[in-house]
């Protein structure tokens, strides 16, 4: 049977359509929310400048890294950065569950996967721009990318992957719990995530031998070093294997169970 | 005087009433500081082998001051938050109605703050010491520690209370907690002042938050040091911000 004008018009939209209309959505409304955006960008460079000129005597403990502790703690805000990303992500996906949207949405032909992919399309975007930020502003106090100009895209890149798996980690938490506040609350606990990792010094050099253990079983640890390795090692395998392993195992585990999450969100009566 | 501690006593039992009946409000002031403790005195110990750097208690002591002076610092910033969200409900505007004298509801939170702060000192001091600080210092320091953080307490939930109610939203939340975060973290927070360079000791050299921690720990370490100066400042920046705080009121007098 050939399809009718009408039958046409009635057809819904292609996945890619689907996606790239909430995505367009979420950037405007991202870009919209300035206070939002602004925090996120500036707290962690806060922290840089103060942790790292504040923790500068670190480099003289023996067998600390050659090199200077900005170069060293340039690593943290990228993954302080994409706690923020997974923070706005899932506030701005419990604030569509709240108002309403979602269930007007589930009235629709839009497939979840589609409103899922197309949301964690502004937290990319802001992923973006806070990670060129980040290393701009590490490039301009002095600190120099050991693995060049192609170790400074492979950081970007994954800085940008590392964001992802968080947002998709701040959209199950808004699926889950379906409030704002709730996912607000899990700040916190992700931000001591990066405290008790390998952030402040290496772990060959943490005295305390429960917080090694800790530092050592964290993943936020592999994350660090990923990118960190990049900055101050130039190519490690290992470092940047583990880093990308972890990275794509997070966005795969969040965005999986995020799915799953949303097709209860999104049952259609 | 009688109105104005009637007010106080009402305002301060249901600020202690709703911190210690909500887990969600008082378990993060309580965490925070422990995980900062961890954090720092755990996973940053190697700073003490820095050369130069002596500090006869010990890096966990030498930690503990400055996350005693951070928690209570917090404790007045938290209140800040819970006097702006009487605001958002509409509490704070039926409260202005009925307080017979106003200036016992900044009070009343202020001994809220301090009440809370009590709790959150002692349970980082319990856990310092469960962790192995050793304190120099005798009974008299301790007191004048706690006296510190008493002070440091004050001046923040002053200054949390005059925000809030210049702003009357929870929104102000990021503005109460970042100028107390950053004058906090702006002190010689990992290393003692003579080990920092560039300008963070510059700015750090003139911050009064490094009078403060300085004198903390002193008391610590059993020797003191710039403690005079460091209650002196703290007074003088209670006063400031107790005028600053009525400034607040009587704007959220004026609002209605």
């Amino acid at each position: 049977m050939s399809s009718s004008p009408s039958a046409a018009t009635l057809a819904p939209p292609r996945l890619l359509e689907q996606v790239g209309a909430v995505a367009r959505r979420s950037v405007t409304r991202t870009f919209r929310q300035r206070a939002l955006l602004i925090f996120p960008l500036v707290f962690p460079l806060l922290l840089f400048a103060i942790n790292g000129s504040g923790l500068g005597a670190a480099r003289k403990i023996p067998g600390f890294p050659d090199v200077s502790y900005l170069d060293f703690a340039l690593a943290i805000p990228f993954i302080q950065g994409a706690l923020f990303v997974a923070i706005t992500a899932g506030t701005d996906l419990a604030r569509d569950i709240e108002s309403g949207f979602f269930n007007r949405l589930a009235l629709t032909p839009l497939r979840g996967s589609a409103l899922l992919a197309g949301q964690l399309g502004g937290a990319v975007v802001v992923a973006c721009v806070q990670s060129l930020l980040y290393l701009a502003v590490g490039l301009a106090s002095g600190v120099g990318i050991a693995s060049g100009f192609a170790g400074a895209l492979v950081l970007l890149a994954l800085s940008i992957l590392i964001a992802f798996g968080f947002a998709g980690l701040g959209a199950l938490l808004a699926l889950r719990f379906g409030t704002g506040e709730a996912v607000q609350g899990f700040f916190p606990l992700l931000f001591v995530t990066v405290f008790l990792s390998s952030s402040n010094l290496p772990r060959n050099l943490i005295q305390v031998d429960w917080f090694r253990e800790v530092a050592t079983y964290n993943p936020v640890s592999y994350l660090i070093e990923g990118i960190r390795s990049l900055i101050i090692t130039g190519w490690d395998g290992e470092a940047l294997a583990l880093g990308f392993g972890f990275a794509l195992l997070l966005s795969v585990l969040t965005l999986s169970f995020a799915g799953a999450a949303m097709k209860n969100r999104l049952v259609r009566t | 005087m009688r109105r104005f501690l009637y007010v106080a006593k009402g305002v301060a039992w249901r600020s202690v009433h709703n911190t210690f009946a909500n887990p969600a409000i008082i378990l993060p002031s309580i965490i925070f500081p422990l995980f900062f403790l961890a954090a720092f005195a755990g996973g940053l110990s190697s700073i003490s082998k820095v050369p130069n750097f002596s500090y006869k208690p010990g890096y966990t002591a030498f930690q503990y001051g400055f996350v005693l002076l951070q928690s209570s610092a917090f404790g007045g910033v938290f209140t800040g938050f819970a006097v702006a969200r009487d605001f958002d409900s509409g509490f704070a505007r039926r409260l202005l109605l009925t307080a017979p004298r106003r200036s016992g509801i900044i009070a009343g939170y202020t001994i809220g703050a301090l009440v809370r702060w009590l709790v959150t000192g002692t349970v980082v001091t319990i856990a310092a010491l469960l962790a192995g600080m050793s304190i120099e210092g005798g009974g008299a320091e301790l007191v004048g520690l706690f006296g510190l953080g008493v002070l440091v307490n004050l001046v923040a939930a002053l200054w949390a209370c005059g925000v809030a109610m210049f702003l009357r939203t929870e929104q102000a939340g990021a503005l109460i907690q970042m100028p107390v975060f950053i004058v906090l973290f702006l002190a010689p927070v990992f290393v003692p002042l003579r080990l920092l360079s560039g300008w963070i000791h510059a700015v750090a050299r003139y911050n009064p938050a490094t009078v403060a921690l300085e004198a903390a720990r002193g008391l610590i370490a059993g020797s003191p040091v710039k403690l005079a100066l460091a209650f002196a400042l703290l007074l003088a920046g209670g006063a400031i911000m107790s005028l600053f705080a009525r400034r607040g009121l009587a704007s959220a007098e004026r609002a209605g």
